[in-house]
């Protein structure tokens, strides 16, 4: 076992062999703008790239002239929220979105909210899960958008996209989802689940980074956007600038095996993480699940432990690579932004850590990353203030804290 | 983020970590912070005269608070309590090469021993002639 352990996946992924290796061609031999209409490198670049939009669209259920590259989910969301602002402004200004959104999400809407919109910030549940009634209260008749993540990235919720799909077509209103963490984990089909926008990027399914993908809907309804790159004219108008067929054909590969070992995959990966919930649980107690027990992707588990603070845990397992909700690990030093919106406590909140387990973790690391953690947990809640306190039986919510840091 | 080796040490091989009976007559005892901020510190002196004798902590923090008041108990003990009223955040920044983003661990351990003192000069005023007298 190599050390130290990636449990990372939810942050990024490795670049899959199988998939690095249909990409290096097209760095040096097959080198070719896919623009070129004049001569064979541009033909066989046009030719990767056209492949690479099947394989994208394959493993969302939509079709090939649907996909629109773009260098990741940030663009992506860009694209589709400001593209649809732009262009149904004269229908509405008003859109809907969750507080458990990615940031790339939010602050999207708060530019948006700048140039007079309206933007509604629906709270999820506690588990970080927002309902189609949620959704369907907050329906007016000039809401032009509803921008719903389809798996969070933090706690790995899973909204029932389907439900909201089905409600705003009901509607006639726009449905774009945030799908980063969600495809190749989950099935996602865009015709039965009624979505009109989607994006997903190749760098969270062993892809390379610096390249992913917005569906947008063509027929019942065809939905239109603004472009928010000029140039060449380039993805039939919506995204200008050369094209990276390296990148490109990385995507396309990654989203082929992901969609072929699909469900294979996210057995062993829920068997994994449930493994590694089940090994900890039965060591250490005071540990809360953040997320939703059944709702979630297959390879996240974040957890609060009590009475630690999550940067000093990490610390404690220092050969394993997991991200925290902590403040400490932020440079903004606020907590994770979904974590308060589910309203999990402030002070759990610090004390979350997040396993990512995906295609190359072994049962071998998450035993040695169970073993770390529990250790840890041990050593830091017997330096903690807040265990003593809790042994002698003080209920900390009782206790009149000083200080304001 | 990078730790220091200072930090590294005092985070994997922390001094003094444990807690002194609260109730006795010579324990001062500092709790600073808040779960909601994410560190809460609790520091002990035992005093003995107008020395400190003994000075143990316990913290729920990041590495750095950690390490904060691990250093602060090092350095208390053997001082008279008036030295340890002057020991001065920055010292401890200084001491443990702390960035600027966890300059308030610092602060929050100085707030410790600043409380623990304050603890143990309440707990001690009533009786201060009778101690003179002994």
């Amino acid at each position: 076992m190599k050390l130290p352990i990636y449990l990372d996946y939810q942050a990024t992924t490795p670049v899959d062999p199988r998939v690095l290796e249909t990409m290096l061609p097209y760095f040096h031999d097959q080198f070719g703008n896919a623009a070129s209409r004049s001569h064979s490198f541009g033909w066989k670049a046009e030719e990767a790239v056209e492949n690479a939009r099947e394989q994208v669209a394959a493993l969302i259920g939509g079709s090939s002239k649907e996909i629109i590259f773009t260098s990741g989910s940030t663009e992506a969301i860009n694209l589709a929220i400001k593209g649809v602002a732009e262009m149904y402004a004269s229908k509405g200004k008003h859109v809907i979105t969750s507080l458990a959104e990615h940031k790339a999400v939010l602050d999207t809407c708060k530019h948006l909210e700048k140039l007079g919109y309206e933007v509604t910030y629906l709270k999820p549940d506690r588990t970080a899960r927002i309902s189609s009634e949620q959704v369907r209260d907050a329906l007016r008749p000039d809401t032009i958008l509803v921008t719903v993540m389809w798996a969070n990235n933090e706690v790995g919720t899973l909204n029932p996209i389907r439900e909201i799909g089905t409600l705003c077509r009901e509607r006639g209103v726009i449905f774009f989802t945030d799908a980063t963490q969600a495809v190749a984990k989950v099935p996602v089909d865009v015709e039965a689940d009624h979505v009109d926008l989607l994006c997903l990027s190749a760098h969270k399914i062993y892809g390379p980074k610096g390249i992913g993908a917005l569906y947008v809907r063509r027929k019942n309804p065809r939905v239109r956007l603004a472009a928010q790159m000029d140039g060449g004219g380039h993805e039939r108008g919506m995204r200008s600038g050369t094209l990276n067929v390296p990148g490109i054909v990385g995507l396309g590969k990654a989203c082929e095996i992901g969609r072929l070992e699909l469900d294979a995959e996210s057995r062993r990966c829920r068997e994994l993480r449930d493994h590694l919930e089940s090994r900890i649980r039965k060591e250490l107690g005071h540990v809360e699940l953040n997320g939703h027990a059944e709702y979630r992707l297959p390879g996240n588990l974040n957890l609060s432990f009590h009475f630690v603070e999550g940067e000093s845990l990490i610390m404690g397992i220092s050969d394993i690579a997991v991200s925290s909700g902590s403040a400490c690990t932020s440079a903004s030093l606020e907590p994770s932004h979904v974590l308060r919106s589910m309203d999990v406590g402030e002070d759990l909140a610090h004390s979350s850590i997040r396993f990512g387990i995906g295609r190359f973790t072994t049962r071998e690391e998450v035993d040695y990353a169970a073993d770390a953690v529990i250790k840890a947990v041990r050593r830091l809640r017997e330096m903690s203030p807040l265990f003593e306190l809790a042994q002698e039986g003080v209920d900390l919510k009782t206790v009149q804290w000083q200080g304001n840091h | 983020m990078a730790y220091s080796n200072k930090v590294l040490d005092h985070y994997n091989n922390p001094r003094n970590v444990g807690a002194l009976d609260k109730a006795r007559h010579d324990v001062g005892t500092g709790v600073v912070g808040a779960p909601e901020c994410g560190d809460v510190m609790k520091l002990q002196i035992q005093v003995d005269g107008d020395r400190i004798v003994d000075a143990k902590f316990k913290t729920f923090g990041c590495g750095s608070a950690i390490a904060s008041s691990s250093l602060a108990t090092e350095w208390l003990k053997g001082k008279t309590l008036a030295e340890a009223d002057r020991i001065r955040n920055t010292e401890i920044v200084q001491e443990l090469s702390l960035p600027p983003v966890k300059i308030h661990c610092s602060v929050l351990a100085e707030d410790a021993i600043k409380a623990a003192i304050a603890d143990y000069r309440k707990k001690n005023e009533a009786e201060e002639p009778e101690a003179k007298s002994a």
